[in-house]
């Protein structure tokens, strides 16, 4: 089988004008005769949801929150990337363009990327119009600032809460369509599977999560704005509830998964601090901007920091190793997350780390302070610093902030071609939910940018040429297939309720999530992955024997919540392992310790894996089969990423 | 630590009828927790509590919660009597247990409100916050705009100004605080961030009317300016937006089409 990824002909900069201009249209007044179902209510999410409604569609809209306005886009920190170029720094289009390919490790396809960086600009525009707050000069002209692994100015943010900002605009914009009648929300309900008739997405199965109620809904198209799947680790910086289960759902109803490897960890979190640990928070990464990364060159002063004998601000200029100014003279603390997470590594790893787990290095702002004043580093990050003293009681104003790499952001996901749309015709998605555009390894401020690209300034367009086909006529619910998946629904949280084993579901996640970070994550290697497959096949097995789910399907019910999606980490968990296995080289976030650099970088193998994962599921416990789609680069050089 | 915990457990939800408030009952009940770590977060603690409760065959305790980051506003929860408990600025999910010391006990309920009504346990429905927004907490522009962004220069001083309106995270401490039950400064958060901004001002009147009379219909309480809301907001959000959307309001009735 082969996959078609839709990319437009022409030269790179015209391909997004001229496929805009080939879709087909919907009439205007055939709009309101077609419904379009998004779930999810993050910036991908809100921005289609809000977009379409205002187009004409009829849009139902899902989120398990109790509000829209909670997706966990709203915890976004750093800022948002666009190629205004108000700075005057040269930078452009191409430029963001290729900064992105480059930083995504040569790993994601050209014309998508490029027509991200061609929307980005319009993205600023629709916020600002929407009344979002952002950073400003005195002169009333918006302010930006280099975020990590750029060497311009275009990162627009709004104090240490871009995310928040920019998710209350696209809330906004959707509320104002819930009051035109154009949007029906549904919070507090979770998608559970989809419905498929004729190979076509006509709807999704749903649990409300108040009464336990399994409805159908029918549509005709259904967008997956559902996010990343990072809290298969079970500690990652995503919120408590993120989870794959919708994502995983489709899939198992033919949606391709592309790249599940690809998992970005974040260098500037707050370490662990014990084992009743929930989950992890990230310090924005703008603090590298001004913060150097440090730990003791002597690993007895890393001991003596470790059992509190010593305090880092004692430890001598000379006896500190600023590893990453050292090793990387152009880019300094500014290097690619990746980068900046594996120094880390290492470092703790050859006995240097910092905090009583080992697991920790300095980000100091002492000589921030010293050059530009206290109050000046307060009005940037006062309310990170704030934020840091609340968790770990250090005052980051006196001493160095202690942080570590933590799981944050997954670039693979669901497989789309250049319309979004996934391998299942009529099912798209959009956001984290996708793998599209960061290839190996998204950049800071690139997530705010391509979620609300996808909703605002993609899909609203790429929805018609498919709509289009279509007659206007509805899927009654009542139909077999919905039946037939709500019967399936059913069984499933039937059997779930009645193991009543003796774990909690908790239990099962840690335990997978340990697996997880132990042989997938931060590095790889062919032994450990065939060890950790063999573990979370066994995890498996025992979670359908052995998981304790207390309570009844028809209530409200947090443990069968979690216990659905825990069955769906699990499963993916395999899945991500296999590709692991499979992508015999390193790239990006993945970084397989037999391919590697003599100076520890990251090795691709362009002859043989430049090319996109796409899983395809073939059966329960079967082996998944591996289609591969090439990835052609016309317009950049593939080289090694240097960032010395 | 050792603490003792009072937890209010409600299984079945509050109804309204009538504009009055139907409660769905509910009781205090007691746990003990040992071994409580200065560094876990409070739903840490609850977390642990919920482990142990599963393991003996018990309903764990229902709460809202999402990100543990102090951003989402999904957690809520009076603890000792206060919106978010005892550390000022900070959400439930942020404050942390060496707050606390051993042999405490600690009381924790939900947001007692008309229009909040409970869910169960701890958790409460909240949605009059949307309906709210919904009434006017916009700026009517649909996607496509082509203004470019730097056309509209904002001052600093009053895009600051609408920033700190902004950061309101909708989690409802305001109404938890206040003794009626008031949402006057969640609404005026917004009022004030979206007439300050040029963007905004074209629908100022409107959207004023429009949200404040929504507020009301959904059973909030009145003002009486104790700035009880403004000391428990978690974002500290200042009372002067009440004061400025009451202004918007008055201006807004003077000419108002809306008799």
């Amino acid at each position: 089988m082969k996959l078609e990824s839709k990319i437009p002909d022409g030269p790179l900069a015209e391909k997004w004008e001229r496929h805009k201009f080939n879709i087909k249209l919907v009439n205007p007044a055939n709009k309101r005769k077609y419904d379009v179902i998004v779930v999810g209510t993050g910036l991908a999410g809100a921005s289609a949801a809000a977009s379409l409604a205002e187009l004409g569609y009829n849009v139902k809209s899902f989120c398990f929150q109790d509000s829209p306005r909670r997706a966990h886009s709203i915890a976004a920190q750093g800022g948002i990337n666009a190629a205004k170029n108000y700075q005057n720094d040269g930078d452009s289009v191409f430029r963001l363009f290729y900064d992105t390919v480059k930083g995504g490790d040569y790993r994601s396809r050209e014309a998508n990327v490029h027509r991200l960086a061609q929307v980005s600009v319009n993205i600023i525009d629709q916020c600002v119009a929407q009344g979002v707050p952002f950073a400003r000069e005195y002169g009333g002209l918006l302010d930006n600032r280099s975020f990590g692994g750029a060497q311009v100015s275009r990162t627009f943010y709004a104090r240490g809460q871009t995310g928040q900002q920019l998710l209350l605009g696209a809330y906004s914009a959707l509320s104002r369509q819930v009051a035109n009648g154009k949007v029906k929300l549904y919070p507090r309900t979770e998608m559970l599977d989809l419905v498929t008739i004729d190979g076509k997405a006509r709807g999704i199965i749903t649990r409300n999560l108040v009464t336990g109620q399994i409805e159908s809904h029918s549509a005709h198209a259904v967008l997956l704005c559902t996010g990343g799947y990072g809290n298969v680790f079970f500690l990652s910086t995503n919120a408590m509830g993120s989870n794959v289960t919708a994502a995983w759902r489709a899939h198992k109803k033919g949606a391709h998964f592309a790249n599940p490897c690809y998992v970005q960890i974040h260098p500037t979190c707050i370490p662990v601090s014990g084992d009743y640990q929930s989950k992890l928070t990230l310090m924005s990464e703008s603090l590298r901007n001004d913060g150097r990364v440090w730990v003791p060159k002597k690993i007895e002063d890393a001991e003596k920091i470790r059992k509190g004998e010593m305090k880092p601000e004692s430890i001598k200029e000379e006896d500190r190793d600023y590893y990453l100014e050292r090793k990387y003279p152009s880019f300094g603390n500014l290097v690619p997350r990746d980068v900046a997470s594996r120094n880390a590594k290492y470092v703790c790893d050859e006995g240097r780390g910092v905090a009583p787990t080992g697991l920790a290095v300095f980000l100091d702002f002492r000589d921030a302070i010293k050059r530009d004043g206290e109050d000046l580093i307060r009005a940037k990050y006062g309310n990170l610093f704030q934020m840091y003293e609340k968790i770990t009681d250090d005052n980051p104003y006196e001493t160095p902030m202690k942080i570590y790499p933590a799981i944050h952001y997954t670039m693979g996901g669901l497989w789309v071609d250049y319309n979004l749309m996934t391998s299942v015709p009529g099912l798209y998605a959009l956001g984290e939910a996708n793998f599209s555009d960061h290839g190996a390894n998204r950049l800071g401020a690139s997530a705010l940018m391509q979620g609300l690209a996808d909703g605002y300034f993609v899909v609203p367009y790429t929805i018609g040429d498919y709509i289009a086909t279509l007659p206007t006529d509805k899927v009654p619910t009542d139909h077999p297939a919905f039946k037939e998946a709500e019967a399936n629904v059913k069984a499933n949280i039937d059997k779930l309720l009645s193991i009543n084993g003796d774990k909690t579901v908790d239990d099962f996640h840690k335990e997978l999530g340990k697996i997880m970070w132990d042989y997938c994550g931060m590095s790889r290697n062919a032994e450990g992955l065939k060890i950790a497959k063999e573990k979370v096949q066994k995890l498996r097995k025992e979670f359908w024997s052995n998981v304790k789910v207390l309570g009844g399907s028809e209530e409200l019910n947090i443990t069968l919540e979690k216990a659905c999606r825990v069955s769906d980490f699990i499963e993916l968990g395999e899945l991500m392992i296999d590709d692991a296995l499979m992508r015999e080289e390193s790239c990006g976030g993945h970084f397989r310790e037999e391919y590697q650099t003599d100076e520890g970088e990251a090795k691709r193998d362009d002859d043989n894996f430049s090319f996109v994962a796409a899983w395809k599921y073939v059966g329960e416990e079967a082996q998944e089969e591996l289609i591969k789609e090439d990835l052609i680069f016309e317009n950049v050089k593939l080289t090694q990423r240097s960032y010395k | 630590m050792k603490l003792t915990l009072k937890v209010w457990r409600q299984s079945k939800p509050d109804k309204v009828e009538n504009g009055k408030l139907i409660s769905g009952g509910g009781k205090m009940e007691t746990y003990q927790v040992s071994d409580v770590s200065k560094d876990m977060s409070f739903l840490e603690m609850l977390d642990v509590l919920n482990e142990d409760l599963l393991r003996s065959g018990k309903e764990p305790i229902v709460f809202d919660h999402d990100c543990r980051e102090g951003i989402c506003g999904m957690c809520s929860m009076y603890i000792n009597g206060q919106p978010h408990g005892p550390q000022q600025g900070t959400t439930t999910c942020q404050l942390h247990m060496r707050s606390f010391k051993d042999g405490d006990t600690i009381y924790i309920e939900p947001w007692r409100a008309k229009a909040f009504p409970v869910i169960k346990d701890l958790m409460v429905d909240r949605s009059a916050f949307d309906r709210i927004m919904q009434a006017g907490g916009y700026v009517s522009v649909n996607t496509g705009v082509t203004v470019d962004a730097n056309e509209i220069p904002i001052a600093k001083s009053t895009a600051d100004k609408a920033f700190d309106a902004a950061t309101c995270i909708g989690c409802g401490a305001c109404v938890a605080a206040c003794k009626n039950a008031s949402a006057m400064l969640f609404v005026s958060a917004k009022v004030s961030q979206l007439s300050m901004l040029p963007q905004g001002k074209t629908e100022r009147k409107t959207r004023v009317e429009n949200m404040v009379a929504q507020m009301d219909a959904e059973g909030f309480g009145a003002c009486t300016n104790t700035g009880a809301c403004s000391a428990e907001c978690p974002k500290g959000i200042s009372m002067e937006y009440i004061a400025r959307m009451n202004r918007e309001y008055y201006g807004a009735k003077l000419t108002s089409n809306n008799v």
